[in-house]
């Protein structure tokens, strides 16, 4: 495994009116395989489709009807679990996690509490360039997902659709080893980064893909440690669980405030009770959700309808043996092939479609040359127009081909850029373009030096200063490629001027 | 021997949303430990080194292919709904 050396960074402190305090979170991501069907239907997974049309039998619960594993799921489960380094289960067992709400028609999600199977794991959370958290994940476990309920289409009722019931979901779950909200949402990002790389969930935070509960205490500095060494949760401070968030901002805006809630709660006299909360963004505050204080109790029991789920080692050994190549090996391959920054390989691997981008650009020619359009170019331009790298006008193969013009000395710097400019809005071949349009680099000297000698000709006060401020030489470099419309070789041009005026190179 | 009492059979009752009136709780808490009583006795039982049996003949979990072959009723999903609009099901409002 080809990984980058790094450095932990020290973890958030927010000091109190008192004293100062550190803090501890804990996160549950809850991400949709990307499965066409259900975990336990056959009913269709497609998101945005008309209320209760995504429902079968099973999903609506209704008598008699019995729950049969969709394998494709089991499978990106354990995917997703080996591109977390993670353990694999062979056995592993579902449970019924029992509770009434509107839009869990069977009365309870089944769910894997006692035998999941994906096991300990870890996550490098990449923080800047060097410098990561190496986040432990406890385990992976399939569950259904519930239906949805709206609130606000009646003043009296609560509209549900079950479409979204039963759909496969990866509940993964961390050790309390963020350290700060921007930690956080860098966790998120290298999970959704990492599936989507292996292709077991789409990643979509709006949509609901991507949904996170996270856990958060506070302590004292150096108690964190203390729990690290001696695994015992009591050196940490009471949690609270905030549910169900699916933005980056709202989960870092939900930490930071329950923070400083928790710590003005302790500094007070206070003590912090274990609950469930509820993130409002639109006061920016979190709050109890007191329908959960009674109603933690689960009583969880082994799914009757359903066998053990036991997988072969050979068909994991299979899916191990297909996994791509994952975000940290192809930035430190980056780095180490094509010998760009940290950095720029972060910002090329990013996204598994860009990476590939890149990599066809890249093939055979220079790579950090191809880094440089890639990021500078490409990715600057399709960032400012909104597009994603899928709708880029210019393809990896008009790039490559820009880059190959320039590196054989048929265009310029400059003019690279105006066939881009072109691409982008015309499209076309660009050895065609080239050609057709007269864009070829001046690299002909008789062509050069009748230009240079036109403009020495007709400024002989310029030549003066030149010959005295050889600086000034530049001007005419300037001149002559104003004269040939930037299709003259520049550093051609600056040899011609200088040997013209008489002054050393 | 276990002992459920009344405190507990009130509990379990609203979990699994069952109405049972409050004179009635004597008697369910009285069967409850009964029930867990009689099903103590399997405890005795010396299980050490044995596998648990999950199914009575030697099956594997069924599987299915990832493939869309059912849904698309709504019609007969909201058939039994006391109350639908609009394609969704119409619930007494539950606000967090």
């Amino acid at each position: 495994m080809l990984d980058l050396a790094f450095s932990e960074p020290a973890p958030r402190v927010i000091s109190g009116a008192r004293e100062e305090w550190e803090l501890v979170i804990g996160m549950e991501v809850h991400a949709q395989v990307a499965s066409q069907s259900k975990l336990f239907s056959g009913a269709s997974t497609t998101f945005g489709a008309e209320p209760n049309s995504n429902v079968s039998l099973v999903d609506a619960a209704m008598p008699g009807m019995l729950p049969v594993i969709n394998e494709f799921c089991v499978e990106q489960a354990v995917r997703t679990g080996l591109g977390l380094r993670a353990a694999i289960n062979l056995f592993s067992q579902f449970d019924r996690k029992n509770y009434f709400y509107p839009d869990l028609p069977q009365g309870y999600q089944i769910s894997q509490l006692y035998h999941p199977l994906v096991g300990e794991g870890e996550v490098l959370v990449d923080l800047a360039p060097g410098i990561g958290r190496r986040v432990r994940v406890e385990r992976i476990h399939l569950e259904q997902d519930a239906g949805k309920s709206i609130h606000d289409m009646d003043p009296n009722l609560s509209f549900v659709d079950l479409n979204r019931t039963g759909v496969a979901l990866m509940e993964i779950v961390s050790r309390p080893d963020i350290r700060s909200p921007e930690e956080a949402a860098a966790y998120i990002a290298k999970l959704r980064q990492i599936m989507r790389y292996l292709g077991t969930c789409d990643g979509n935070m709006q949509n609901g893909s991507l949904r996170a509960d996270v856990t958060v205490s506070v302590c004292r500095p150096g108690a964190y440690d203390r729990y690290r060494e001696s695994g015992d949760f009591s050196h940490l401070g009471t949690r609270c669980e905030i549910k169900n968030m699916n933005s980056m901002r709202f989960i870092q805006a939900a930490i930071e405030y329950e923070a400083r809630r928790q710590i003005a709660l302790i500094e007070d006299g206070g003590k912090v009770v274990q609950e469930t909360r509820l993130y409002d963004p639109d006061r920016g505050e979190t709050r109890s959700m007191r329908s959960k204080e009674e109603a933690q109790d689960y009583r969880y029991f082994p799914c009757p309808d359903l066998l053990p789920l036991e997988i072969e080692q050979e068909w994991v050994d299979a899916i191990a043996a297909s996994l791509p190549e994952l975000p940290d090996a192809r930035k430190a391959r980056f780095v180490r092939d094509f010998g760009m920054t940290e950095y720029d390989a972060g910002v090329l691997s990013a996204e598994v479609e860009s990476a590939a981008f890149f990599e066809a650009v890249a093939a055979g020619r220079d790579g950090k040359q191809a880094a440089h359009w890639g990021i500078n170019e490409l990715f600057g331009r399709l960032n400012r127009e909104g597009l994603e790298i899928g709708a880029s006008p210019v393809s990896a193969a008009q790039l490559g081909g820009v880059l190959d013009l320039m590196a054989s000395g048929e265009i310029s710097g400059k003019i690279a850029k105006d066939l881009f400019e072109i691409l982008w809005a015309e499209g076309g071949d660009p050895a065609e373009i080239v050609a057709a349009r007269g864009m070829r680099q001046v690299t002909d000297s008789g062509a050069i030096e009748a230009a240079v000698y036109e403009i020495i000709a007709a400024n002989p006060a310029q030549v003066e200063k030149a010959r005295a401020n050889p600086k000034v030489a530049g001007w005419f470099v300037g001149q002559v490629m104003k004269a040939t419309g930037g299709k003259a070789n520049p550093q051609a041009v600056n040899a011609v001027v200088l040997a013209r005026l008489g002054i050393e190179d | 021997m276990s002992e459920i009492d009344i405190e507990t059979a009130r509990r379990v009752a609203h979990l699994a949303r069952i109405e049972v009136a409050e004179e009635a709780l004597p008697g369910l808490a009285r069967e409850l430990s009964a029930i867990l009583t009689f099903m103590e006795q399997l405890g005795e039982v010396d299980v050490e080194g044995v596998e648990p049996m999950t199914s009575v003949t030697p099956m594997r979990l069924k599987r299915r292919a990832d493939a869309v072959t059912d849904g698309f009723y709504p019609e007969r999903i909201l058939a039994n709904a006391p109350d639908a609009r609009e394609g969704f099901f119409a619930v007494p409002k539950v606000v967090e």
